[in-house]
């Protein structure tokens, strides 16, 4: 027997009631026959994107959400175009202008808000308009083309945006403003002041202060005039004077309302089966103007309406970014310092950075970055939690990097809500995220772009996103399941490497089992880390198991994308001889290499090598592995320093030599890459290194923590010492520190950012625990070997790099 | 239909892999770790890397290019991916440790 569906109907095609479709759609995907009307001509789109469009970084067709298609591959049918004129809550039925009726069991109204129109006179006029729909931005783009003034009524974030917009058209834009200072709603007057100057530098006029009177002009306006007397010419004016709550088919249809429709926690408005959500609602006397509340409160009428348990919605703290290029605004909370709480300030002309934090009860409630809005999606999350600030109110207000002590960037990213707002432009909220990875497989930030939409547009959410696809990716162990360092084990790294310590286990295999790993042969991430970390902690005993490296690592070289590999030799800190290059030569010949080329670490690279010429080749170099395919020492770039060079203040090329035979073979969590400069000119780029040394005159600065790949990030200046026994000595146990304690595939940059570097610091700081890292670091130093040498002259490795013997064919 | 004698058993380590080519197929061998012989084609259904490379874990090989997961019994492509490869019956003989693989 067929079950009959349930009838539930949408009234508004946007933002927020579709939104609350596609969460119910995901968690109830047969539960209701599904019908959407929308006054607007369009599928839903992305409103806040408008801004965008106006100034000129995306189009109409980007900021579609859900297209045509998306209507009918999920059964839905859409009356676009259709305004709902009357509600029969008895027959339960709505009627819309176009003479459409359609029965529902459950209805959900998300009518937005209508713009609030100043009622002057003369605000009928061709060319006064509002900003809130993709016709008003068609309005504005086609009268740039004929006119010259605009003026837009109202300072706040819409009108700034709307301003920006026409700026960017082209046009001559004034901005008339009734208070003193701009945002007035979001920002202090000092940030606001800051703000004004940054605008009228990219070319916008104020007015503030001043009152609107008349629109003048014949059929068309042609000024605003004030009430003080004064006028401002216009070809347009956009009016952004605020919304208001879009109530009117409720009221008429008697439903309770108030400033909005009337909600409890559960988007029940006061009919029986009628819903409301978004900006047309009002819940515990808010009625919200940003998508992320709306977006929470569609979660929680998604599982009303899904059968599923909700708390319900509790209401909202929203945070405000101005979407202007070139000006950063954030603002979060209460900024405006209600009475008993206190605030602390830091502001920097020079650089036109603005920070307000606002505290009451030793709780953050509030915040106003202006110029430096790095910290914004923090300090909000702080807020938000309600924690106790007592003690970091300097850091909070400094900026969180110059602590050591403030949470990571993936433990914040932990800590966020599944509602909370990732990417902004295009409202992908986390959960949004976690869904694309977990639920749909995405492995890249560019499939989740694609899948979500989310960085798809400033891109200045992409660290965020990455972060997301990093905690979530290779989570294939499913919702619930805790995960370690991969799901094969709920045990995270630390708990691995205490409790091999404790049981002093021996091998992968044991490792597995006693820690009941749940695939009894673990994985691709599992296997490689257990390797490193049992060689890590037992250099002497344990034997290397070849077959738990990753390819690049097990064969010595790097696998190309058509089954070739490469070889790159060691050229010691970049410096090599003529019989050295005329030997890689003849090599290159005799082997019919394809490529030979410069790699970025100042060496070459044989490129496109057949496997089984693998040995051969190395055979004849007669050259140590240059390792560029492994989890170790890579390269010590090295620039002339003081041999050659006029400013060189020591000896860098000897430096990058000595520090490459001290390090090479070793076996690191991730790649470890060095540089030496001969001065702080820093030809060899050791600022982006893992370990980089900079010469000045007299000593040697060591920096720690770079990189130069995905995250680019410069290093931290760990100390400053004077002999170069003494930078290898440090070097050593810098290694040594980071060996034992970061993750395997855990670069030296994230995990300096993952433990700060003051703890570094303090590890190394003591002579004595200097010394017994150098001690440890040596003895694994001292049972490494050249690979090369070990598969040339050993037969059993070797075999592995040729194809069985030619197949013989017994029967047919 | 014929059968190819293609080498030894101990030729392979375990949890290792050994390539031969057979009528213009490459074809990859893995010995598990319970020394079963299994044979697919190797060319991985996403961008054809060499599965021979990968690493062995349980009875899927991940591919070394992109990690994808082959399971070496069907030949399919584990989730989130999608897709195929053939696979190849493979005799062990119990006494002389010889492999054949027939096609
Ligand atoms: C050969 C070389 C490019 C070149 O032609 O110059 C190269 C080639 C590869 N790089 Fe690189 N990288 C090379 C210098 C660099 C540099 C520059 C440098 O070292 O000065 C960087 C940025 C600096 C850094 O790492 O901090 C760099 C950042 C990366 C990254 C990103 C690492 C990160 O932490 O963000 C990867 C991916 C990875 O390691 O996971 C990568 C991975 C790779 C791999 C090994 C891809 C792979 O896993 O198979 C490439 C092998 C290509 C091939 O088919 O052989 N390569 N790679 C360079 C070898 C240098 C050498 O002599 O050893
Ligand atoms: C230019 C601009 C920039 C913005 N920037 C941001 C930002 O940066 N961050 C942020 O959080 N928010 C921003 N907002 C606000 C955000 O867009 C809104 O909060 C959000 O769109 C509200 O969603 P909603 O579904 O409640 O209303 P809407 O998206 O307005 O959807 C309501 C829909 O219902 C239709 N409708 C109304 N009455 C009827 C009826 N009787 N019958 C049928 N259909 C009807 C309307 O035509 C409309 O399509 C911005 C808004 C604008 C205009
Ligand atoms: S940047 Fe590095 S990893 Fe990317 S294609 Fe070039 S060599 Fe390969
Ligand atoms: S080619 Fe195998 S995973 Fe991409």
């Amino acid at each position: 027997m067929k079950k009959t569906k349930r009838k539930l109907v949408l009234v508004g095609n946007g933002m927020a009631g579709v939104r609350a479709i596609e969460h119910l759609i995901k968690l109830a995907p047969e539960a209701y026959e599904i019908t959407i009307i929308g006054a607007e001509p369009h599928p839903n789109y992305n409103r806040i994107m408008l801004s965008s469009v106006l100034a000129g970084g995306a189009s109409l067709k980007e900021i579609v959400i859900n297209d045509w298609e998306w209507y009918k591959d999920n059964g839905i049918r859409l009356l676009a175009g259709h305004r709902v004129t009357q509600i029969d809550a008895n027959r339960k039925r709505v009627v819309s202008d176009q003479g459409a009726t359609v029965d529902y069991d459950e209805l959900i109204l998300a009518t937005g808000s209508n713009p609030f129109m100043l009622p002057l006179p003369g605000a009928d006029k061709e060319g006064v308009i509002a900003f809130r729909d993709i016709k008003d931005c068609e309005t504005m783009v086609d009268t740039s083309k004929k006119y010259k003034k605009a003026v837009v009524i109202g300072g706040g974030l819409l009108g700034l945006e709307a301003a920006r917009g026409l700026l960017h058209l082209g046009m001559d834009v004034s901005v008339v403003h009734i208070n003193p200072y701009l945002m007035e709603r979001q920002l202090d007057e000092t940030a606001a002041k800051m703000l004004q100057k940054e605008l009228e530098q990219q070319g916008m006029k104020f007015l503030l202060r001043k009152n609107s009177g008349a629109i003048l002009g014949k059929k068309r306006v042609r000024a605003l005039s004030f009430t003080d007397g004064t006028e401002a010419e216009a070809d347009l004016i956009v009016m952004a004077v605020g919304i208001r709550p879009n109530v009117e088919l409720a009221k008429s249809s008697g439903i309770e309302i108030n400033r909005g429709i009337v909600v409890n926690d559960w988007l029940e408005t006061s009919v029986e089966r009628i819903y409301a959500v978004g900006e047309c609602a009002e819940h515990r006397g808010i009625a919200y103007g940003l998508v992320a509340p709306l977006y929470e409160q569609g979660s929680v009428l998604a599982k009303k309406l899904a059968g599923l348990e909700t708390t319900g919605y509790a209401g909202s703290v929203t945070s405000t970014k101005l979407k202007v290029s070139g000006v950063d605004v954030f603002s979060a909370g209460r900024y405006d310092e209600p009475e008993g709480s206190r605030s602390l300030r830091y502001q920097d002309e020079v650089d036109g950075v603005y920070k307000k934090i606002v505290i009451q009860n030793d709780k953050l409630i509030g915040a106003v970055l202006f110029g430096d809005t790095n910290d914004g999606a923090k300090l909000f999350s702080i807020i938000k939690s309600g924690e106790s600030v007592v003690g970091r109110e300097k850091e909070l207000l400094l900026g969180m990097a110059v602590s050591g002590q403030s949470a990571s960037p993936e433990a914040r990213l932990k800590e966020m809500a599944d509602e909370e707002i990732i990417c902004g432009c295009n409202g992908v909220s986390k959960g949004t995220i976690a869904d694309a990875v977990l639920a749909k497989g995405c492995m890249s930030v560019g499939e989740i772009k694609a899948c979500t939409k989310a960085s798809g547009s400033c891109g200045g959410c992409k660290p965020l996103v990455e972060g997301l696809l990093k905690l979530y990716a290779g989570d294939e162990a499913g919702v619930g399941v805790k995960e370690g360092i991969c799901g094969c084990t709920p045990l995270g790294r630390d708990e691995i490497v205490a409790e091999i310590k404790r049981m002093r286990l021996k091998s992968i295999k044991e490792v597995m089992n006693v820690l009941e790993w749940r695939n009894s042969e673990g994985c691709s991430k599992c296997r490689p880390s257990l390797n490193y970390y049992l060689g890590m902690l037992f250099p002497e005993e344990y034997v290397d198991e070849n077959e738990s490296r990753i390819t690049n690592e097990r064969y010595h070289a790097n696998i190309q994308k058509d089954g070739t590999y490469s070889v790159v030799p060691r050229i010691y800190g970049g410096v090599t001889s003529p019989a050295e290059l005329k030997k890689i030569a003849e090599v290159a010949e005799k082997f019919d290499v394809p490529m030979v080329k410069f790699t970025g670490g100042q060496r070459l690279d044989l490129l496109g090598v057949k496997k089984e010429d693998l040995p051969k080749m190395w055979e004849e170099l007669d050259m140590p592995s240059g390792h560029a395919y492994g989890k170790t020492l890579r390269t010590v770039k090295t620039c002339v320093g003081n041999t050659f060079c006029r400013f060189g203040t020591q000896d860098a090329i000897g430096m990058g030599i000595r520090l490459e035979k001290a390090f090479e073979r070793l076996n690191t969590p991730a790649k470890v890459k060095l540089a030496v400069s001969g001065c702080p000119r820093n030809c060899a780029e050791a600022t982006i290194k893992d370990f980089g040394v900079v010469a000045i005159d007299g000593g040697w600065e060591l920096h720690v923590g770079g990189n130069g790949g995905v995250q680019v990030r410069a290093t931290e200046l760990l100390c400053v010492v004077k002999t170069e026994d003494e930078v290898v000595e440090w070097a050593s146990a810098y290694l040594q520190y980071y060996r034992e304690n970061a993750q395997w595939n855990e670069r030296t940059s994230t995990w300096i950012e993952r433990v700060g570097l003051e703890e570094i610091k303090n590890a190394l700081e003591k002579p004595e625990d200097r010394l017994a890292l150098v001690e440890r670091i040596q003895k694994t130093l001292s049972l490494t070997t050249d690979p090369w040498k070990q598969i040339v002259e050993n037969d059993h490795l070797r075999k592995n790099f040729e194809p069985l013997t030619e197949a013989l064919t017994i029967n047919s | 239909m014929a059968k190819h004698l293609v080498g030894k058993i101990n030729e392979i380590d375990r949890k290792g892999s050994r390539t031969v080519r057979i009528q213009d197929v490459d074809i990859a061998l893995f010995k598990l770790s319970d020394e079963e012989v299994l044979a697919v084609e190797n060319k991985c259904p996403h961008k054809g890397g060499a599965l021979s490379e990968g690493m062995v874990c349980g009875k899927v090989v991940h591919c070394p290019l992109h990690d994808w997961k082959i399971d070496l019994y069907s030949g399919k492509a584990q989730e989130p991916d999608d897709g195929c490869v053939t696979t190849f019956a493979v005799e062990v003989d119990p006494v002389n440790g010889s492999i054949f693989i027939t096609m």
